[in-house]
């Protein structure tokens, strides 16, 4: 679009920045409330260029016996980096079957497939969670991911990926003698980086911001809490200091934020790859 | 060796061979391809075999029976818990959850086009703004419970300060009827605008300058031009918007469950949460009519998806 005059120019940055400073306060508070002392931040407003920053907030948060956060991190890595590798590998195999290998099977199974994004996921939870205890691993980090590690939106974006790879060329890779997971290793995938770090980076916000399964398998047992769970629980066993419980929620954020701040180019290429162009 | 020499290679390597040779030989490489189709599908359909679709099944099963003092589906109870659905309790579960999706989809499209439409102009900053404003997209569910929570504390809240300074008194957000609805509803705009925005501002930068261009020749300007050519050309990502977020609204969980858990006396119950309360919440383990009600979100999900495939996106504007 062309450059605006004067007047719409003072009037976007007038409009922008009165949203900006509403909309991003509370991340403000999130990230700066961690390093104050909590008497500046039980004024108000709370004061947060007071100062006096400190680091014992964070210290507290993460030292603080209630709801340890060091192995909810672990634990929050290990469902974020499961789920991601799982969707991956689900979705790339499913979507190179669906695209590339000739079989009488292959528009029932895509529909499958489909069918099972149509699902909302708390439809079935109740079964999911009565099977799991039924397996006897509700003890165990196995339970927080089992259920999710394949998607059938992985499969369905990765399918719109592949069918984008110009056939004479996998044609020509077969004449050559190019098996298919020869093909699927080294040509494909490489081929579809975009979409493949799309989701990536989708799979692994999924697996880290994960609420309510975590919720329901972990009420009983400490140890299983994710950073989502462990900041419920801190919430409640820690009301008296904001500030404790705001660096525990920026220790939470970390990751998510890093990702939104780099990986949002990624982020929006694989997930509106269908639905921009 | 380059593509197009293999590309001419291609159909000659397929005429050299006699075709009555080609065509026995089909039949084992078919049934081979088949089998290897079925074995590359099998990691993804057997996870969402065991995990959703089985588990549907299971649903209907556990909606028709009672549990004992363990939580084990043992009695039939027929259809009783779906006639539990048929009370006005249940009723006023469903309009909550209606009147909370529609209150989070309307606004939360809505306001990041606002914020994303000024941006597509040539000015500096305008992709600072953008991964700004898209920045509450990293916050859980949990994480942005929990900070709001923190935001409209009577005594700290920022926010009841700035309603004190043009002499608002601030209600009590999350315990007063009236309000504890609404503010479940800001907070879920609130984390739902950041992903909207991004998804928005990728479709208006796609909007083609020279029909803009065009336009401007035939004399359209400012909003004129906004709704008879912008939008149109950005149906395909508002469409995009606005069936996820009306899956993500439908879907609200742990806002309502940190926030308010449900109160005051039920004024922020949804469809959700109620099956999160009936199965899990202090162990009440009615899991027949928790299945029951997952059954009633499955079918709604659906027909909303149908509504919106159907109508909607007839209205979309693919190019």
């Amino acid at each position: 679009m062309n450059r605006p005059g004067p007047v719409p120019t003072v009037l976007t940055y007038l409009w922008l920045g009165i949203a900006a400073v509403v909309l991003l306060f509370p991340v403000l508070l999130t990230v700066l409330g961690g390093f104050l002392p909590s008497n500046a931040l039980l004024h108000q407003p709370p004061q947060l260029f007071d100062g006096d920053w400190t680091l014992e907030n964070y210290r507290a948060a993460w030292r603080q016996p209630v709801v340890p956060l060091a192995p909810a991190f672990v634990n929050s890595l290990f469902v974020g980096l499961s789920v991601m590798l799982g969707h991956l590998i689900t979705s790339c195999l499913a979507a190179y079957a669906l695209v590339f290998m000739r079989s009488p099977l292959r528009r029932p199974i895509f529909w499958l497939f489909l069918a099972t994004i149509m699902v909302p996921y708390e439809s079935i939870v109740v079964p999911n969670a009565l099977f799991i205890r039924s397996l006897g691993i509700n003890d165990s980090r196995l339970s927080l991911i089992l259920p999710f590690l394949a998607t059938g939106f992985g499969v369905f974006m990765l399918r719109q990926a592949f069918a984008q790879f110009p056939r004479e060329l996998r044609e020509a890779a077969v004449i050559d003698g190019c098996g298919h997971l020869r093909f699927l290793v080294t040509i494909l995938l490489p081929a579809s980086r975009p979409a493949l770090i799309g989701i990536a980076v989708w799979s692994f916000l999924q697996g880290w911001n994960m609420y309510f399964w975590p919720l329901i398998i972990s009420s009983s047992n400490n140890s299983l809490n994710t950073l989502q769970t462990a900041v419920f629980a801190l919430k409640d066993n820690e009301g008296g200091s904001p500030a404790v419980l705001l660096a525990g929620i920026t220790i939470t954020l970390v990751p998510t934020l890093l990702l939104v701040i780099f990986g949002q180019r990624w982020l929006v290429r694989g997930f509106t790859a269908g639905a921009v162009k | 060796m380059t593509a197009p020499t293999l590309l001419a290679a291609s159909p000659a390597a397929r005429t050299d061979r006699p075709p009555g040779r080609a065509r026995r030989a089909a039949t084992p490489a078919r049934a081979r391809e088949t089998a290897l189709g079925l074995l590359f599908a099998l990691p993804g359909l057997a996870g969402l075999g065991i995990f959703v679709i089985f588990p549907l099944f299971q649903a209907i099963y556990l909606a028709t029976r009672g549990n004992d003092i363990l939580g084990n589906p043992t009695r039939s109870v027929g259809l009783a818990h779906f006639q539990e659905l048929l009370t006005p309790e249940f009723g006023t579960v469903l309009w909550q959850t209606l009147v909370f999706t529609v209150l989070v989809v309307v606004p939360g499209v809505l306001l990041p086009l606002a914020l994303a439409a000024p941006m597509t102009q040539r000015l500096p900053g305008m992709r600072i703004f953008r991964t700004a404003f898209a920045l509450p997209f990293a916050y859980s569910v949990s994480a942005a419970s929990v900070v709001w929570l923190i935001m409209l504390n009577p005594g700290i809240s920022p926010v009841n300060w700035a309603l004190g300074l043009i002499g608002v008194p601030a209600p009590n957000w999350t315990t007063e009827p009236g309000w504890a609805m609404a503010t479940v509803v800001g907070v879920t705009v609130w984390m739902v605008s950041g992903f909207n925005l991004l998804v928005l501002a990728a479709g208006l930068a796609g909007v083609d300058e020279e029909v803009l261009e065009a336009a401007r020749m035939d004399g359209a300007t400012g909003p004129r031009q906004f709704v008879s050519i912008v939008l149109p050309m950005i149906s395909p990502s508002l469409f995009f918007a606005v069936v996820t977020t009306t899956l993500a609204a439908l879907q609200a969980l742990g806002q309502v469950q940190i926030m308010t858990d449900g109160g005051p006396n039920g004024h922020t119950r949804t469809l959700v949460y109620s099956i999160f309360d009936n199965a899990f919440h202090n162990n009440n383990s009615n899991f027949g009519l928790a299945s029951a009600q997952g059954l009633v979100l499955l079918v709604i999900g659906v027909l909303i998806a149908v509504v919106q495939f159907g109508v909607l996106e007839r209205r979309v504007h693919y190019r």
